[in-house]
């Protein structure tokens, strides 16, 4: 092939002015949207209003999508468990009659626990979790690691929020519009968690890595505390993650830092849980607005499909 | 019928509409970027860009088509489903077209492995100052190792996607 017609318009004034001004145009919002990146770099969250629109616009085909593809996610998971199954069967058994013990012994304590728990007249109201919804897409082409939640501001979800599954947690809230909410997950490279091991509460910091690990720094000086298999969960520092929600376990130490993999994984969760802020919880309202929150929150428990 | 690619042959007198001439460009590049609201929970950038990938098809298919500044609107589309900070592929996709417009003139012969060399740089430059501008906008520490994958697949799928372009545009100017 040879090189295609030339754009030069010849001498046709109209025509060299259209062409013009078409760069002037390219130039000068190409000038504007390094602008909006400057700003964006200050204020990370400033434009993401303009978001609305599509989000809301997308958001009946990807929730969608979503319950039909919930199904066919984990055939891999079905497919692998026939592999091995009789003396897997038989390994389940002897654990489970393991287990049963265990689970008696655990009853025990927490039947010892709530009524110890009487005796102290410690109301322990679990008034964290705001209501449950899914994760119906996320920014599969980006760096940076968002999903986007079937739930918004009209279901009173607020930026800051953290939210969890029941395997552990998958990150916090970073922006709302009415009916959605963008997550940002717990391997963003932006999402910085603090954590401890929890066996003997070793501080840490947990940064994601952006492919799916975390990287975690231990807080104390000398050398790395961490093998793998260490089991770490939020250490509740910070106001943010309620203490004791599984984070992330240790699969490789490496000098100074430890890589983990998030024990909740987010393509897997059917349903994710927003909670309250930790600090929101823990530090008691005024009694009078305590009343008026109680009634705001009551509508807001609806669980959401 | 004889041959099967002869059933979009234009009949006599008739002319497609404006609006399909127009707007099938536009559209395709916008679902494209739409690929990011399918129901999938990525862990890592795994998926191509989509929009990036037909926008360069188009451009390089049909020179004539469009002016640079079409990459402001289609990018600014992106930007709003892409998670993405608003601006960035605004800005990278019309300084991409404004590039290709200024290079495409200095090469004397062009065929298909040209067109692939060209989308190749291109889709290295858009997806790395992507990253880039995601790093700088809170993004944190992103290691360009990340996105090495992305990249390879992204190039390695442009060929296919122009021929997807090319089907396209034979319905697209025929009635």
């Amino acid at each position: 092939m040879a090189r295609p017609p030339s754009l030069r318009p010849g001498i046709n004034r109209r025509a060299q002015y259209s062409l013009f001004f078409g760069y002037v145009v390219a130039i000068g919002g190409a000038a504007a949207a390094l602008l909006l990146i400057v700003v964006a770099i200050f204020d990370p969250t400033g434009f993401a209003g303009l978001r609305a629109v599509t989000a809301e616009l997308t958001r009946p085909l990807s929730s969608g999508l979503r319950n039909m593809v919930s199904g066919v996610s984990s055939v891999d998971e079905v497919l692998a468990a026939y592999w091995r199954a009789g003396s897997q069967n038989v390994a389940l058994r002897r654990q489970v009659e393991a287990d049963r013990n265990r689970i008696i012994e655990a009853k025990a304590v927490a039947q010892e626990n709530a009524r110890l728990k009487k005796l102290l007249r410690l109301v322990d109201a679990d008034q964290s979790s705001l209501l449950t919804a899914r994760l119906i897409s996320s920014s599969s082409t980006s760096a940076r690691r968002f999903a986007r939640l079937n739930a918004g501001r009209w279901q009173s979800v607020r930026p800051g929020m953290p939210v969890r599954a029941a395997e552990g947690l998958i990150g916090r809230v970073h922006s709302t519009t009415p009916n959605t909410a963008e997550v940002l997950l717990l391997t963003d490279t932006g999402n910085i968690v603090p954590v401890r091991r929890a066996n003997d509460s070793v501080p840490a910091i947990s940064t994601g890595a952006g492919d799916g690990s975390v990287e975690i720094r231990a807080l104390s000086a000398g050398r790395n505390p961490f093998k793998p298999g260490d089991l770490l969960v939020t250490s509740g520092i910070g106001g943010i993650y309620q203490p004791n929600i599984p984070v992330a376990v240790v699969v490789r130490v490496q000098g100074e830092i430890a890589w983990g993999f998030p024990l909740a994984n987010p393509s897997r969760v059917d349903a994710v849980v927003v909670e309250r802020p930790f600090e929101d919880v823990v530090t008691r309202p005024d009694p009078a607005d305590e009343g008026l929150s109680t009634e705001d929150a009551a509508p807001s428990n609806m669980a959401m499909p | 019928m004889i041959d099967r690619h002869l059933r979009h042959v234009s009949r006599l007198g008739k002319h497609p509409s404006r609006f399909r001439l127009v707007g099938t460009p536009v559209i395709t590049v916008m679902i494209g970027s739409l690929a990011s609201a399918l129901p999938l929970i990525a862990q890592s950038p795994v998926m191509p860009p989509f929009g990036l990938l037909l926008l360069l098809s188009w451009r390089l298919l049909r020179p004539e088509l469009w002016r640079a500044w079409i990459g402001l609107p289609l990018g600014l589309f992106d930007d709003m489903v892409s998670g993405q900070p608003i601006g960035s592929a605004m800005f990278l996709w019309t300084v991409t077209l404004m590039v290709i417009d200024a290079v495409e003139h200095r090469m004397v012969w062009r065929s298909y492995r040209q067109d692939w060399l060209i989308a190749a740089i291109a889709i290295i430059f858009c997806i790395a100052t992507g990253l880039f501008f995601s790093r700088i906008t809170g993004g944190g520490e992103v290691r360009l190792l990340l996105v090495a994958p992305q990249m390879l697949w992204t190039i390695l799928l442009f060929p296919f996607i122009v021929r997807q372009c090319a089907r396209i545009d034979r319905w697209r100017v025929m009635a």
